[in-house]
């Protein structure tokens, strides 16, 4: 093969052979037309998707009517920070005596408290207090006893009619994964908490109904839940109503991302094992190809005097 | 450079030995280092730092 090409690269119509020979060079290449005309066909594509995306995207956002959560200045926000696990306690106890009255969280368990916002000995005491539902025992009836570690939170209704008839036909949403399930996460959680207001001239709510802004529509069938000192801390933190509402935030983002903290940690594992990864890789690559780049092939014709 | 060679890049076993003991040494070492970015960045945040608070 590098025979022929050396020879043909003598003739004075070369353009075929140097195309052959650009396949095996291992220099910058000099792209073809066809490839160019590939290149700027692929990427205008690409980016006529992005941009229309895009483009979809801040219609839909801008064609709704509630108002966007803003950004908060989380102390998980980073790439390597964890959750504020003492807020996570304060959001549990606002969860327990607020939230709890109308919203469930039926795939939390008191096990998952564990190690996160309470020691093995208080998650089981807050377990305790709660009433469960068990059965069937010998004579084959239900029966109520208290909480277990492994126990999930108790719903305050037993099902979704009984939470609408309680609440104007309203369901209270369950609250396990609800930052994961709202466009904002936990920001939307605190701006709607922080931001009921009285609605404006022409929105006429019906009864039971409440103005928020950050909800879809406006009206929403939860009544503002979080007042200063609605509540008391157990650790002293003043209770105002935006600490409440940042403490449960955190706690229901937790309740969402259990993982999120070792998630974190093992970015800063994995980031700089495939950092050294690549730069082994990138120097065996020099090293193994220096050799080849390094070579010169010379072309000595036979004179025909000789 | 020479004497590392001899010793331990030499021979098949030998070579084999050393990688496993290094392995186990760097992603040991490397794990401790990891933990204590993340929890000296975190401090006071995780739950290592508030749980004496609530031990008894």
């Amino acid at each position: 093969m590098a025979l022929r090409l050396s020879s043909s690269l003598l003739k004075s119509g070369n353009g075929q052979a140097l195309q052959q020979l650009n396949k095996f060079s291992t220099s910058t290449k000099t792209w073809s037309r066809g490839q160019k005309a590939f290149a700027t066909f692929a990427g205008m594509t690409i980016g006529g998707a992005g941009a229309l995306l895009y483009a979809l995207e801040s219609s839909v956002s801008a064609s709704s009517d509630n108002v966007h959560s803003p950004h908060q200045n989380w102390s998980h926000n980073g790439l390597i920070s964890s959750l504020d696990h003492a807020s996570i306690r304060r959001g549990y106890e606002v969860y327990k005596q607020v939230c709890a009255a109308c919203h469930s969280m039926q795939y939390i368990a008191y096990r998952n408290l564990v190690g996160v916002s309470h020691t093995e000995a208080e998650a089981k005491a807050e377990a305790e207090e709660a009433q469960i539902k068990d059965g069937p025992n010998d004579l084959g009836e239900y029966f109520m006893r208290p909480g277990k570690l492994s126990d999930y939170f108790p719903s305050p209704y037993p099902n979704e009619e009984a939470a609408r008839a309680a609440n104007n036909g309203a369901y209270p949403p369950d609250l396990s994964w609800i930052v994961s399930a709202r466009k904002g996460g936990e920001d939307y959680i605190f701006a709607l908490l922080t931001g009921y207001v009285d609605p404006p001239a022409g929105i006429n709510l019906r009864e039971g109904q409440y103005y928020n802004p950050y909800f879809p529509g406006g009206a929403i069938g939860m009544a503002q839940a979080l007042y200063n000192e609605a509540m008391e801390y157990s650790d002293g933190t003043p209770a105002t109503a935006s600490q409440l509402a940042k403490d449960v935030s955190v706690f229901l983002k937790w309740a969402s991302e259990p993982e999120h903290d070792v998630r974190k940690r093992m970015l800063i594992k994995a980031a700089g094992i495939f950092t050294i990864l690549a730069a082994l890789t990138y120097y065996i690559k020099r090293h193994k190809w220096s050799a080849l780049k390094t070579r010169k092939i010379a072309y000595y014709p036979k004179h025909k005097s000789q | 450079m020479k004497a590392i060679y001899n010793i331990f890049m030499k021979r098949t076993s030998t070579y084999a030995v050393a990688i496993m003991g290094s392995v186990f040494f760097f992603e040991r070492g490397f794990d401790v280092f990891a933990d204590t970015l993340f929890e000296s960045t975190n401090k006071g945040k995780l739950w290592k730092d508030i749980r004496a608070n609530y031990e008894s």
